[in-house]
């Protein structure tokens, strides 16, 4: 027995990670024409784990106060040992992971791969969708810049507009009436602790549920009849090319185009002229500029924002209203939903950077 | 124990007064609000809501139906004038009694009609209310009362006292019935108007003429430093004609005292000029102060050349070859430098910005290099070269080190760009390893069949 085996043997007594490495040897993947979108899962959680590792690196040097938090972003990308690639590639890979997340939660939607009995699959990845986005726009404060920091303002303003909740929600999310250190270290403290704790049980349960049900085959495509490949080590490795990539892209972003860090926040000074939220939030922003100030004596923005939520509440619970998805109208009825709502997030984008 | 009575009680005892007095007090008191309150309606009702052509006053009703113009006029021109704001009427400056309906009574000089006065009555007309301190209480307690007496003062007012009657009294400035306040941008006598008011006669050449003096202060003021500030700039503090003049005491300042006028805003530079070695032989000559570099009335916006002893220099115009030469040398070349390093460090700073780098903590530090240029230029006034460079040498340190960190900026974007080049070669070799070992397990053994 070599030094590995014993090792091996000894983990496996008080771990049993024998019956783990079977289970990942035994695990298959589909194949047929849309597998492409299922390395989407896995590159939007490599790229969480990314985060998580620049994070912790940014942490060491981050001081979460309205008097320090500027500067020391400043001194972490110009004074810390590639504290620039660190940090650009923090902001570089929050972004493509939005971005990596619309994906694969669109191609799940059609492929209707949430129906049963994935639905908690399903529902968890909506959370953890806005469990991301809380991170940005959480994260987006904490440079303490001007844009954020107007950003910042505008943002948790519409959440103040709900009513009853609205207010209260504002002081909470700010810490006080207005913008201040107040809100910076409360984000903070969203940021890397309250987030981070959410999004660890939810990916657990999300990738929990993944294994225990495995890759769906879209309705349409007769699994009996499809070849398969093993997760180990053929799909495993055809995500690590994915992944090796992405560093690639990550580091030609940070060099090629390094993140700002613009001008220290100053509440007293004007807001920048066409100030615009982060491209994930653009086309509800765009969307709520559109709605008219009063709709049948209903304020607009109220009005939108309940659009938004009813929106978000019926993404949640798409497997629940379409049980059967694979088949006549309503598979029609729901495709046609999606697309329209990928039209409308990208002409919306569009029209928002326009302008 | 002995009770003295209350005095209080005493007091009010002794005010008891008759039923009939008390009455008759009470009747008085109300005939006394009646008319006040018939007084007072009767002042809004003729003040507040009518137009003078409405006045009851026979001057307006007379004029505003006169078909001479030059009678006519003054009626429509007072609607808006400040007096009239104040609730004064054409009497309160020409006398007369508006009650009157005919013309013998209204012009009547038993109550005090005046008329038109003459150009030699105007300061007194004007100066009636205008140098009375109590009475302008009553209007403007900021108002200065001195201006008559300072009129007198000026090139104005001592020509008119000897019988000019050409020259500009009250009215040439501010108007006639349609007199504003100096604040209001309709006035004459607003920032933004006064040297069009002063050009409408120091701008007319025949008019000059009798007097030989220049008429071109006009145009070569608009060109000014000062008037691009004014009129481009809307600063409403730079300086027109009065500020530098005086304005009812106007008078072009004598030689020796420009650098005190121009002091008023350049105050360090006056000061330094002052303690400098130009001030005695400029004095001397007759120079004007400053003047002799800046000109007067179409001051120019400074360069740094001025100081040198190239092309533009005002130096050269007085030294050549000699100590004065050698100190504006100097002075020239170190403004120069520094001017030149600012740029540079500027350009670099900007393109490193544009590059994506972070330089912003190098460009707030050359901020103090562009400070200290400034100081520098102010000291040139001392006209000693070891003045100026107390403030270049550490400005062109800062500065050169701004510039360090533009280049900095750019080696380590090299070195960025060099470092991801390399990176990515070893990255894109390491996805080709994973490919040809995927491709090497999946020769082999056939996937799993489902």
């Amino acid at each position: 027995m070599t030094k590995t085996d014993a090792l091996f043997l000894w983990l496996d007594e008080r771990l049993g990670i024998k019956s783990l490495a079977e289970m990942a040897q035994k695990k298959e993947v589909p194949r047929h024409r849309h597998s492409i979108w299922y390395y989407f899962g896995g590159m939007t959680l490599f790229l969480f784990a990314v985060q998580v590792v620049t994070g912790i690196l940014l942490l060491l040097y981050y001081r979460p106060s309205s008097e320090g938090a500027f500067e020391s972003v400043q001194f972490i990308i110009t004074e810390v040992q590639f504290g620039w690639l660190i940090r650009s590639v923090h902001s570089w890979s929050a972004n493509l992971l939005i971005a990596a997340l619309f994906i694969h939660m669109f191609s799940v939607y059609f492929m209707s791969a949430y129906r049963a009995p994935r639905e908690i699959t399903w529902v968890s990845g909506v959370l953890l969708l806005f469990i991301c986005i809380a991170f940005g726009f959480s994260g987006y404060l904490l440079p303490w810049n001007k844009l954020a920091f107007f950003a910042t303002k505008v943002g948790t303003e519409i959440t103040g507009v709900i009513p009853l909740v609205g207010p209260p929600m504002l002081r909470f999310l700010r810490g006080s009436d207005e913008v201040t250190g107040a809100t910076l270290t409360r984000f903070f403290g969203f940021h890397v602790a309250v987030l981070p704790a959410a999004a660890t049980v939810l990916i657990f349960i999300h990738v929990l549920l993944v294994q225990m049900h495995g890759m769906s085959v879209p309705p349409g495509i007769d699994a009996a009849k499809l070849k398969k490949m093993k997760f180990v080590p053929n799909f495993a490795l055809r995500d690590l090319i994915g992944w090796i990539l992405a560093v690639g892209v990550l580091a030609a972003l940070a060099a090629i185009f390094p993140w700002e860090l613009g001008e220290k926040a100053d509440a007293f000074a004007s807001a920048p002229a066409g100030i615009k939220p982060e491209w994930y939030f653009l086309f509800m922003f765009q969307t709520l500029k559109y709605i008219p100030a009063k709709v049948l004596s209903i304020d607009g923005e109220i009005l939108g924002i309940l659009g938004f939520g009813l929106g978000g509440l019926f993404w949640i619970l798409v497997p629940f209203i379409n049980k059967t998805p694979g088949h006549g109208t309503r598979k029609w009825v729901f495709n046609i939903i999606g697309i329209f709502i990928v039209l409308f997030i990208v002409v919306m984008t569009i029209v928002g950077y326009l302008a | 124990m002995v009770i003295t009575p209350n005095r209080n009680i005493e007091k009010h005892m002794n005010r008891q007064r008759p039923l009939a007095v008390t009455l008759a007090k009470r009747r008085r008191a109300i005939t006394i609000l009646g008319v006040v309150s018939i007084a007072a309606a009767a002042y809004f009702f003729t003040f507040s809501g009518r137009s003078l052509a409405q006045e009851t006053s026979s001057c307006v009703v007379c004029h505003s139906s006169l078909a001479d113009g030059r009678l006519s006029e003054p009626v429509k021109a007072f609607e808006h004038d400040i007096h009239r704001s104040k609730g004064l009427s054409c009497n309160d400056c020409h006398g007369g009694n508006p009650a009157k309906n005919d013309k013998a009574g209204a012009k009547d000089r038993m109550w005090g009609y005046i008329g038109k006065p003459t150009a030699q009555q105007l300061p007194a007309f004007c100066g009636k209310c205008h140098s009375d301190a109590s009475l302008m209480k009553n209007f403007n307690p900021t108002l200065r009362v001195d201006q008559a007496q300072e009129y007198f003062t000026s090139e104005h007012g001592r020509r008119l006292k000897a019988g000019d009657q050409n020259v500009a009294t009250c009215v040439s400035c501010h108007g006639v019935h349609g007199i504003r306040a100096p604040d209001d941008p309709l006035s004459w006598v607003y920032p933004l108007n006064v040297a069009e008011t002063c050009g409408k006669c120091h701008g007319d050449a025949q008019r000059m003429s009798g007097y030989g003096i220049a008429h071109d202060q006009y145009d070569k003021y608009k060109s000014s430093v000062h008037a691009n500030a004014l009129y481009e700039k809307h600063d409403l503090s730079a300086p027109t004609c009065n500020d530098c003049h005086g304005n009812h005491g106007a008078l072009p300042p004598g030689v020796t005292a420009v650098a005190n006028v121009c002091g008023q805003c350049h105050t360090r530079q006056a000061e330094l000029f002052q303690k400098g070695p130009h001030k005695e032989p400029f004095d001397k000559l007759r120079r004007g102060d400053c003047l002799k570099c800046h000109s007067n009335h179409d001051v120019m916006p400074p360069t740094d050349q001025m100081a040198g002893v190239g092309q533009g220099s005002v130096c050269t115009s007085c030294h050549n070859n000699d100590a004065g030469f050698a100190v504006a040398k100097r002075i020239g070349k170190g403004l120069e430098d520094l001017n030149a390093k600012v740029d540079d460090a500027n350009d670099i700073l900007g393109r490193a910005e544009r590059a994506g780098m972070e330089v912003s903590r190098p460009k707030f530090e050359l901020h103090d290099s562009v400070g200290a240029l400034t100081q520098a230029r102010v000291l040139t006034h001392t006209s000693s070269a070891d003045e100026v460079e107390k403030a270049l040498v550490p400005a062109m340190e800062v500065a050169t080190k701004s510039y360090d960190a533009g280049e900095s900026a750019f080696s380590e974007l090299s070195y960025r760009r060099k470092g991801l080049a390399l990176s990515l070669v070893f990255i894109l070799f390491l996805a080709l390893l994973v490919y040809l070992k995927i491709r090497q397990i999946e020769r082999e053994p056939e996937p799993v069949e489902s």
